[in-house]
């Protein structure tokens, strides 16, 4: 098990640099950065070429991208165009993303799995068909739709919630967590219900019922545990999707988060910020499938690492 | 059962990360919701809050708040008044005197004295402060040593600017430019105190200035509440107890809060809700003009767009665009149809002259097709507008625009639209010069003078001239204007040289902007100045 972690986190050390290599790269193709900051005029060239040389613009790239990782290792990401650090950008952006992460993850485990559960156990009923029918709806609306529609119910028409965020706290994060994690939702629920369905089948469980077990442990211990495999990888690399893929709906309720960051960061063409945030989230995302894996043991016993 | 340790562990984990997120959370300061204090829409501001450094608007908003200068432009009349300067005297245009009034403070208590601004000025003019403002001392003798367009920054100070004693300095152009005084109610030449140079880090962490507010609290990239100054010696106090402004990551989102009484003031309505602002605001809306005017500018390094009839293609195409039915439909009347190259704001005695285009910026479909076809036609048959896509409705209107050249061309493909996707790429671009046929050009007043809407975007080499466009004529007319002691001789001077850009039909003028903003019944006497800045200090709660 520790030897199987050791591997795992020294396969990350490729995969880390290769995904900042390109994200340097592909941040560096859309040209010079120095000329978006000068509003609706050329900057003055002595001015530009000051600003190129001290963040380290007028380099080669490599150089540029070995003195970037050199400091990444010490911890410093740089400083963004407006003169703060991003380290000091992470700290704000990166708690409120993951509150909101966090708020999305529960609702799909607690509303998505529950509704699985119910319908793989009633496959073929109306409940089993209208759940489906809404998973359908849910998918193929837009999550700015979703969003947008609920910010104008809830927080304007019926006067239920702030319509927009203001300090991230958990309680605002409600509304955004569930539009953020609708689509998510309805995936695990039709995973859920498949596996469940498909489990319900399965020798153990008959065997398990024959032994007189009561129909809730037969559910969660027998049924549930086992079905659940695909539903925990689903979750988790959906976790590092949510952190970054927060964009439209951290716009939609003026969520101060990662997204956000990365969006004004590519529009003001700001290296420093999209290659840090990018990375901080990369990392993100192998901790995440690193920690799926290490699940798998914990729900099929079966499955060992050495 | 190795399972279950497993489970427990990673319960354990789980709680380590949920206690982890759960702290920090009400980091931000709450800043002040008590009395009479409105809260409006903001944006986070792209470069440090310094003077000389800030060059858009959200950042000029605060500097607005807590900066006054030696002249301060009239909010309704935009006229240039004298408003921290007792006088400012000159017998040949290049020699200034500067005296400042008596009484003045910055808000930690420190006296505004002539050292403040020559103090200021320098360290905004001076190369190694990377003040993106920097040309605006571009005048000042002495900027090409502090300054120097390449090779070292051989001097620290202007040359040109010189304390007399604590009330008093001069200037010292290195050209004459009449207007020069009318200038200095821009942000950039405003005074400075001493912690600005002493402790800059923490300054601009919290900035401190003279103005009607001072910053009580800033978290950046979210918040900023600035309270009313009590002790602020000028005429123009706060008639309210503070702002506080919010940033916003969309103006939809500002809009939607201003509906649902959590926001006082949201300016920029964003262009989808023009149609129902009316509906959902009333008397609440405003919609007045800004010293903002939208063209279409040309690529004269491309030879194309360079050859003796061209003028006449130019001339055609501006003909072809229904200007009036774009600004009815797609902007809701928050633009105004162009007929010069200048804004109303400026006024006429200020060198607006509405008309001055004449024929030229009517729509008039007959003519259009024919003046093109005269001039040779369109280069390679086809006219590609660029613009960047990534703000304001770019993209509805060029389309517009293209449709208009399309139909009275007869031509589905006459034009077309080229989207750049950042505003940083369309600027990367039009630097590397490499348009191929018209494209975007916005501009932006510095300062209330026709000179700021024509020198910098059509003088031979000036900073705006994307399109490099150089007239012999247009510079030496600039030149006469800037030299004159008499403003209505210089303005006339200067619609002289703005009809050489008329004739030449160097950049085609589409529409004047205005500046909009809606705000709650809980505010009254809410107005925007011709920068299309909320006029703050004027307006009243409750």
């Amino acid at each position: 098990m520790g030897r199987y972690v050791v591997r795992r986190l020294l396969q990350m050390i490729p995969v880390f640099v290769g995904a900042t290599l390109l994200i340097f790269l592909m941040v560096n193709v859309m040209g010079d950065p120095v000329a978006g900051l000068c509003g609706e005029r050329a900057c003055d060239p002595a001015t530009a070429a000051q600003l190129k040389r001290e963040f380290g613009l007028d380099k080669p790239l490599w150089q540029q991208y070995l003195t970037y990782m050199g400091k990444v290792f010490t911890g410093d990401f740089g400083t963004a165009f407006n003169g703060q650090p991003v380290t000091e950008l992470m700290a704000t952006a990166f708690p409120v993303t993951v509150r909101l992460t966090v708020v999305a993850v529960l609702f799909e485990i607690v509303i998505g799995i529950t509704l699985g559960v119910v319908t793989g156990l009633r496959r073929g009923r109306p409940v089993d068909t209208g759940v489906l029918l809404a998973t359908l709806v849910v998918i193929s609306v837009p999550t700015f739709v979703t969003g947008l529609l609920l910010q104008l119910l809830l927080g304007i028409k019926w006067g239920w919630i702030r319509p927009s965020v203001r300090y991230g706290t958990f309680d605002e994060l409600i509304v955004p967590g569930l539009v953020l994690a609708s689509v998510s939702l309805a995936y695990v629920t039709r995973l859920t219900r498949t596996s469940i369905a498909e489990n319900k089948r399965s020798d153990y469980v008959r065997t398990a019922i024959a032994k007189g077990l009561p129909r809730r442990r037969v559910i969660t211990r027998h049924l549930l545990r086992n079905s659940l495999i695909p539903v925990v990888t689903f979750i988790g690399t959906d976790i590092g999707a949510l952190m970054g893929g927060a964009i439209v709906t951290e716009r939609i309720f003026n969520i101060h988060g990662v997204g956000y960051q990365l969006y004004q960061g590519i529009l003001r063409q700001n290296t420093q910020t999209v290659v840090g945030f990018v990375t901080v989230l990369v990392l993100v995302f192998l901790v995440a499938n690193l920690l799926v894996d290490l699940l798998y043991a914990v729900l099929d016993p079966r499955i060992r690492y050495a | 059962m190795r399972g279950i340790t497993h489970a427990r562990w990673a319960a354990g984990a789980v709680a380590t990360a949920l206690a982890a997120t759960g702290c920090g959370v009400g980091g931000a300061s709450g800043g002040g919701n008590g009395g009479a204090v409105l809260s409006s829409s903001w944006g986070d501001p792209q470069n440090p809050l310094e003077p000389a450094n800030t060059n858009e608007v959200q950042g000029g908003k605060v500097l607005d708040m807590i900066f006054r200068g030696l002249k301060k432009y009239d909010p309704r009349t935009g006229r240039a008044q004298d408003w921290l300067a007792r006088s400012i005297r000159t017998g040949d245009s290049r020699n200034f005197t500067v005296t400042i009034k008596d009484g003045w403070t910055f808000s930690n208590g420190e006296r505004v004295t002539a050292r403040s601004f020559v103090d200021a000025w320098n360290y905004g003019a001076s190369l190694r402060n990377n003040q993106k403002n920097a040309y605006f001392f571009g005048y000042i003798d002495g900027y090409d040593k502090v300054h120097p367009d390449s090779g070292g920054q051989r001097a620290d100070t202007l040359s040109g600017l010189r304390v007399v004693d604590d009330h008093t300095f001069t200037v010292k152009l290195n050209q004459k430019f009449s207007g020069f005084p009318d200038t200095l109610g821009y942000a950039a030449f405003a005074p400075l105190p001493r912690a600005f140079f002493t402790d800059h880090a923490a300054w601009v962490k919290k900035p401190v200035g003279n103005g009607p507010y001072t910053i009580e609290s800033y978290t950046r990239g979210s918040q900023m509440y600035l309270r009313k100054w009590d002790g602020y010696p000028g005429t123009d106090k706060a008639r309210n107890d503070g702002v506080t402004l919010m940033v916003y990551t969309d103006s939809n989102t500002a809009y939607t809060d201003l509906l649902a009484g959590n926001l006082d003031l949201a300016d920029d309505i964003p262009a989808a809700q023009l149609k129902n602002v009316k509906g959902d605001l009333g008397d609440r809306y405003i919609n007045t003009p800004a010293g903002i005017i939208q063209t279409l500018a040309f690529p004269y390094y491309d030879k194309r767009w360079n050859t003796p009839g061209s003028k006449k293609v130019r001339t055609g195409l501006s003909m072809a665009i229904d200007r009036r039915q774009i600004t009815d439909t797609i902007f809701r009347r928050t633009r105004t149809p162009a007929t010069d190259w200048t804004s109303p704001v400026l006024g006429t005695g200020g060198g607006f002259k509405a008309g001055l285009c004449g024929r030229a910026c009517t729509y008039d479909p007959a003519r259009a097709k024919a003046l093109i076809e005269e001039g040779g036609g369109i280069p390679d048959g086809q006219v590609k507008i660029t613009y960047n896509a990534d703000s304001g409705s770019h993209k509805q209107w060029v389309d517009a625009v293209c449709n208009s050249i399309n139909n009275v061309l007869g031509n589905a493909k006459a034009c077309v639209g080229n989207p750049v996707g950042t505003f940083a790429d369309f600027r990367n671009q039009l630097g590397a010069h490499k348009m191929t046929g018209p494209f975007r050009a916005g501009w932006q007043m510095d300062y209330p003078l026709i000179q700021n809407f024509l020198q910098p975007l059509y003088y031979t080499g000036a900073s705006s001239n994307d399109g490099k466009w150089s007239d012999k004529a247009f510079d030496r007319l600039v030149d006469r204007a800037n030299a004159e002691t008499d403003t209505a001789r210089a303005v006339a001077g200067f619609q002289k040289a703005e009809e050489v850009v008329r004739d030449n039909m160097a950049a085609i003028p589409l529409w004047y902007q205005n500046g909009n903003a809606g705000y709650s019944d809980r505010l009254s006497h809410v107005a925007l100045n011709p920068f299309s800045v909320p006029v703050y200090n004027e307006i009243k709660v409750g």
